[in-house]
């Protein structure tokens, strides 16, 4: 501490001999000199803004493509801006592609999130009650099967998903997806982990003295004490279900069915740039358009998560208990 | 006994109530687990087991047959490297940026990592094509770097032998911001008189993050490790992207996911796309066990 706040700078005169001094040799004890720890704070801080140039870059970079044309992306500075005007014309062209496409993926997707939410949240709140709060034959082996569902990758269900779908002739079905988003076990384990550790099994005891039903005591009592994790795990399955790519991908075939995460892959084979094939008669996008799609794309999980930081830092510490 | 077969205690009938109860909390979900859990599990492990021609056993052809596929042990050497470097800087650098950011004043700390952690939030596609611009020398707000590897085109950028270390820097950009957290999360959590007494001891900040810091945080590493090689093993939307940007230079089939995908939709091989899959399956299964056994994180009692 004493360090940050007024380390006193050697003299110039001194310092390249006291530099060298502690070059030499470990100084004894760990101890740093003044221009040791000097030298470890710059480049710590080095590494630190090397890290920040590194996950910012891409973004300003993504911010600022919309504002310029295709042809001023490649001849201007990557960190000119353009104008609002040609975002505005970005966005036309963006609409415009086949028919206003990008709006019915967002719809798509928003649908398809929020219900899986929505769902997800019903049913597994009252789960994690259940398996925090009563007992029954089965108790633990549901719990171990939750965590190893939850720990296991979500990507590792999607080939056998889309079989069994597939035998049920379910492709191309909305619910093929919504219902894979709602089947969220590691809200289930968080909703468990908050109704063990934070409500006193004193109080649950005592709305049953007061004649409350198991499901009376759940809707009354447990229920409005967790806000906090049913908010947790809506945000944890809407983010990953609004991201979700290989899913969609396999189960819904058809353009005006995908989400907007499937919808970004069939943009970027419509744009010249990374696609050579495109052009002539065929209505294409350029990457100013397909930067301002991103851009729309990922906009609902962005406001999420930079207003949700700390519930997330929460949840993700929440969802491993401490010792 | 005659007297409690005719009238059960008050113990019994609570527990046989509270069993109920409990049934009822549960049920709608042990459906959702059972239908998109355990019943694809099931059915691709059938469909691995079985030949395409009636269904007879098949014991383990159809993982022989993917495994002779020429394509097979090419997309796992991928996958392997891909890995390898992944996981290495993700806990050479996310632990060291943790350590280091635990380490600055609380308000530059707050916004290193809100910037270490936004990109978190383009998972998925947008991620990727935002970064098939970055690798694009013609656009790219770094293309002084790619040029001074001496790439002037895109296809050079991404010709197949630099693939796995860009696909691993890809899930760093998006996925390190969050570990990052968890980490730095994980440090809030050692007591400060430990750290205090270290240092009263004569401990550098150095000694103070590698002796004290970074045991006390082994098992969240360990933790993050497993979990990140299991996500790794899964890569698809990666590839999909760059192989469709490519216009043919990089393979359809370049990660076992993606030959999978290629068995199912193209092959109409649903057997071996299966047996694929299983592969794929029970690698996750080994992950998400050693978890639960090995780091003592959770805890199902």
């Amino acid at each position: 501490m004493a360090v940050e706040l007024g380390a006193p700078h050697p003299s110039p005169a001194v310092q390249p001999r006291a530099a060298l001094a502690r070059v030499d040799g470990p100084p004894p004890g760990g101890h740093h000199g003044p221009t040791g720890r000097l030298a470890a704070r710059v480049l710590a801080a080095l590494v630190l803004a090397t890290a920040a140039a590194f996950f910012l870059i891409p973004l300003v970079w993504l911010l600022l493509a919309p504002t310029k044309t295709d042809h001023q992306l490649v001849v201007q500075s990557p960190f000119a801006f353009g104008s609002l005007a040609r975002v505005a014309t970005s966005w036309n062209h963006l609409v415009a592609y086949e028919g206003g496409a990008i709006l019915v993926w967002l719809r798509n997707s928003a649908i398809y999130s929020f219900s899986g939410t929505a769902i997800a949240i019903l049913v597994g709140i009252p789960a994690g009650y259940g398996l925090a709060v009563t007992q029954f034959v089965g108790r633990k082996t549901l719990l171990v099967a939750t965590l190893v569902v939850m720990i296991m990758p979500s990507t590792a269900l999607v080939l056998p998903l889309f079989l069994e779908m597939n035998a049920f002739h379910l492709i191309g079905n909305a619910f093929s997806v919504i219902l894979p988003f709602a089947f969220f076990p590691f809200g289930v384990y968080l909703a468990y982990i908050y109704f063990s550790s934070t409500i006193p099994p004193d109080l649950l005891a005592a709305s049953r003295i007061d004649g409350c039903t198991e499901w009376k005591t759940f809707r009354f009592i447990a229920m409005p004490l967790a806000t906090p994790v049913i908010a947790l795990v809506a945000f944890f399955d809407f983010v990953a279900s609004w991201n979700n790519f290989f899913l969609p991908f396999v189960m819904l075939p058809s353009s005006n069915q995908y989400p907007v995460q499937v919808g970004l892959e069939n943009l970027l084979s419509s744009t010249p740039a990374f696609n050579p094939t495109i052009g002539g008669s065929q209505l294409a996008v350029y990457r100013p358009e397909l930067a301002l799609a991103i851009l729309v794309a990922i906009a609902p999980v962005l406001i999420v998560f930079l207003f949700a930081q700390r519930a997330l830092v929460a949840g993700l510490l929440a969802g491993a208990t401490k010792e | 006994m005659a007297l409690t077969l005719r009238a059960p205690s008050r113990a019994v009938t609570r527990r046989r109530h509270r069993s109920a109860a409990g049934y009822s909390f549960v049920g709608a979900y042990v459906l959702l687990l059972l239908a998109f859990g355990a019943a694809p599990t099931a059915y691709a492990l059938w469909l691995a087991f079985t030949t395409s021609a009636g269904g007879g056993f098949a014991g383990f052809g159809n993982f022989l047959q993917t495994a002779r596929d020429f394509r097979f042990i090419p997309a796992a050497e991928h996958l392997a490297f891909y890995l390898g470097f992944w996981l290495v800087s993700l806990v050479v650098l996310v632990v060291g940026l943790a350590l280091v950011v635990h380490s600055r004043g609380p308000r530059a700390s707050k916004a290193l990592r809100l910037a270490y952690y936004v990109p978190g939030a383009l998972a998925g596609a947008a991620s990727v094509i935002v970064w098939l611009f970055v690798l694009d020398p013609a656009v790219s707000p770094v293309a002084f770097i790619l040029h001074a590897f001496g790439w002037s085109t895109f296809d050079e950028v991404i010709s197949p032998g630099h693939l796995p270390v860009l696909f691993a820097i890809m899930a760093f950009w998006t996925g390190a911001g969050g570990w990052i957290l968890v980490m730095y999360g994980a440090l809030n959590n050692i007591p400060e008189e430990l750290m205090e007494s270290a240092r009263l001891d004569g401990a550098s900040p150095w000694q103070v993050a590698l002796r004290i810091k970074l045991p006390l945080i082994r098992k969240w590493v360990a933790y993050m490790t497993i979990l990140a090689f299991a996500t790794g093993t899964q890569l698809f939307v990666e590839p999909q992207l760059v192989s469709q940007a490519s216009v043919g230079i990089i393979s359809p089939s370049w990660s076992p996911n993606q030959l999978a995908y290629v068995y199912a939709f193209q092959l109409d091989n649903f057997n071996g796309a299966s047996a694929i899959a299983v592969d794929l399956l029970i690698l996750g299964l080994i992950c998400a066990v050693l978890i639960i056994s090995r780091t003592g994180l959770f805890e199902a009692s």
